[in-house]
């Protein structure tokens, strides 16, 4: 399929992102160029191939159930951009 | 002192004949006086590495010393440490300073060597030119008249080694990132199996596929690194339970015997004959070493790119949604709302190449396309991986190039991504098909290094390490330096 510059600013919003209005025509192209690139893939015949999701097929370990973490909360939001009395602070949500 | 090995350069530190705040000194001065050419650091840690090198010193002194201690080195600025900023070569984390250490670090710390700082790269290790780093492009410390690309995304580090500003660094790979600027600085990079080293700290880019490893001038030395960064890891459930075996011990085995496959599919006429001829005279030092080729057939190849396309951009997607501007990373002023907040951090915060790969994954994983892309591509993916496991019925071991070219020019490549994303073309499968693979330096074409590369069978790097040590006994591309770096 060929990408509008619609579909751009579509999934830019899923994504999160803001895209320029100057931007988008370039974008869509190289997205198209890419995809065009990604297409060859429907040619090949995969009837009955198991997707691979890990290269030994192996499968997720489990852990005891136990505490094994400290709090180390104020290290932890030392780095966030803004935060008060150990929360993250965001622009209001609800008026 | 600059061309010496590990080994060497352990054995000077233990007998006195000078010490850790010397030689990290002696680096932190060149990286001083020589990396405004380079731009192969984002991050130099002077201070710290200063206290560590006395450190390693005092434990010298007492008798306490094991092969790394007070051994300096770089890492890829892609791996958490703890108290020193982190970037990723991105603007998003330009200000990051991690609240703890990836298991690599960790381990090279506990090892007692000695942190120089953190290496360029291509922004969140996407790129294969380090043109994409927000820190600005690396220089390849081989540029002739033209200013060189060091490749990438692992750029930083591979320049960094290949100018002698550390002994050895480390670097990632997810689809070539270790290999390719391996390939192009004239250096030795290992890209290990998938799970062999914890990503545990390493800031991912596509989980399937990255993979840490070590990027050093030989086969010896990055043997003793892999040393250090491999084994199992409970803070990493992908990494796997298995033995790490002893790789320098291994180094020195005859290669005798040892079956060599060359596949078809890389050695066809597209191949610069450059290229070919130097292949074919490392085939001949290998051969005369016992070495037994045969040609082996990777049908599905060609597909390793459409299929990297989309599987690194869809997870991509997924393990940058974490950068929300909240809790850590780039926030943009004056948010008039949540979603103004997510949605301007993140743009402001990404550069180019990673929101057209954020988009095209988020596409791929988007509502009625998944099973079109992602699906296809994952069962794409275990019919490359099913390729390799036939060819590995009948070789132990696979030779290939390692890049379609030698460095290429800073701006060379254009506007168009695609032009970029055909530069992995040879190492980009052994990331699909999780397997480890070597790029080490094998003739120069007009002056500029060209790597090969050895792909091992899972968990076979002792074995990929060994003949390209019995390549380096025999020949001396290794340890070819490039002009103007030495003191």
């Amino acid at each position: 399929m060929s990408f509008s510059s619609d579909d751009i600013k579509n999934v830019a919003t899923l994504a999160r992102l803001h895209v320029d209005e100057e931007k988008v025509e370039k974008l869509g192209q190289d997205i198209n160029n890419i995809l065009a690139l990604v297409d060859q893939l429907k040619a090949v015949d995969t009837t009955g191939i198991e997707p691979m999701a890990h290269p030994m097929d192996a499968v997720q370990i489990l852990r005891a159930d136990e505490v094994t973490e400290t709090d180390q909360r104020e290290k932890f939001q030392a780095c966030a951009p803004a935060t008060e009395e150990g929360l993250y602070l965001v622009p209001k949500v609800i008026e | 002192m600059l061309d010496k090995s590990i080994k060497e350069l352990s054995e000077g530190l233990q007998s006195g004949a000078f010490s850790s705040v010397e030689l990290t000194q002696r680096y932190l001065d060149r990286i001083t006086r020589l990396d405004s050419r380079y731009n192969s650091f984002v991050t130099v840690d002077e201070a710290s590495a200063m206290a560590q090198a006395k450190a390693a010193d005092a434990r010298i002194a007492k008798g306490e010393a094991t092969l790394w201690t007070g051994i300096p080195l770089a890492h890829k600025d892609v791996f958490c440490t703890d108290g020193l900023r982190t970037t990723c070569g991105s603007r998003m984390l330009e200000n990051f300073v991690p609240p703890y250490d990836a298991t690599v670090t960790a381990n090279f710390k506990q090892a007692g060597a000695v942190c120089l700082g953190k290496t360029n790269m291509d922004e969140f290790a996407m790129g294969s030119s380090n043109e994409n780093s927000y820190f600005g492009k690396v220089i390849n410390p081989w540029s002739d008249e033209i200013e060189r690309v060091p490749g990438g995304s692992s750029g930083g580090s591979a320049a960094a080694v290949a100018a002698r500003l550390a002994p050895v660094a480390t670097g990632t790979d997810t689809g070539g990132s270790i290999r390719q600027p391996a390939s192009f600085c004239g250096i030795t990079g290992l890209k290990p199996t998938y799970g062999r080293v914890s990503r545990y700290g390493m800031i991912a880019y596509a989980s399937s596929l990255d993979q840490g490893g070590p990027m050093a001038r030989s086969a010896e030395d990055a043997a003793l690194m892999l040393q250090v960064m491999a084994g199992h890891d409970p803070k990493d459930s992908t990494s796997i339970k298995q033995d790490v075996p002893d790789y320098a011990a291994a180094l020195e085995q005859s290669i005798k015997g040892l079956r060599i496959g060359l596949p078809r599919e890389f050695f066809n006429a597209q191949l610069d004959s450059r290229i070919q001829n130097i292949l074919q005279d490392a085939i001949k030092v290998l051969e005369a070493q016992g070495a037994i080729f045969s040609e082996v057939s990777l049908p599905n190849v060609e597909l390793g790119i459409p299929a990297y396309y989309v599987i690194a951009p869809a997870e991509c997607s997924a393990n940058l949604s974490r950068f929300d501007g909240v809790r850590y990373g780039h926030r943009c002023e004056a948010p008039e709302d949540l979603m103004d907040l997510y949605m301007r951090s993140r743009s402001e915060g990404f550069g180019d190449e990673v929101q057209r790969r954020i988009l095209i994954g988020t596409y791929a994983l988007s509502a009625g396309y998944y099973d079109a892309y992602y699906g296809k591509a994952q069962q794409v993916r275990r019919l490359i991986k099913n390729d390799y496991v036939n060819a590995f019925g009948n070789v132990d071991v696979i030779l290939s190039p390692t890049t379609p070219s030698t460095t290429f020019g800073i701006g060379s490549k254009g506007e168009d991504p695609v032009q970029m994303y055909l530069e992995d073309i040879y190492t980009i499968t052994t990331n699909l098909a999780g397997l480890p693979g070597i790029s080490l330096p094998a003739g120069q074409i007009d002056g500029l290094p060209i790597g090969m590369q050895l792909t091992g069978n899972y968990f076979d790097e002792a074995r990929i390490l060994n003949v390209a040590h019995q390549f380096q006994n025999a020949t001396d591309w290794h340890t070819q330096a490039p002009h103007g770096i030495h003191d």
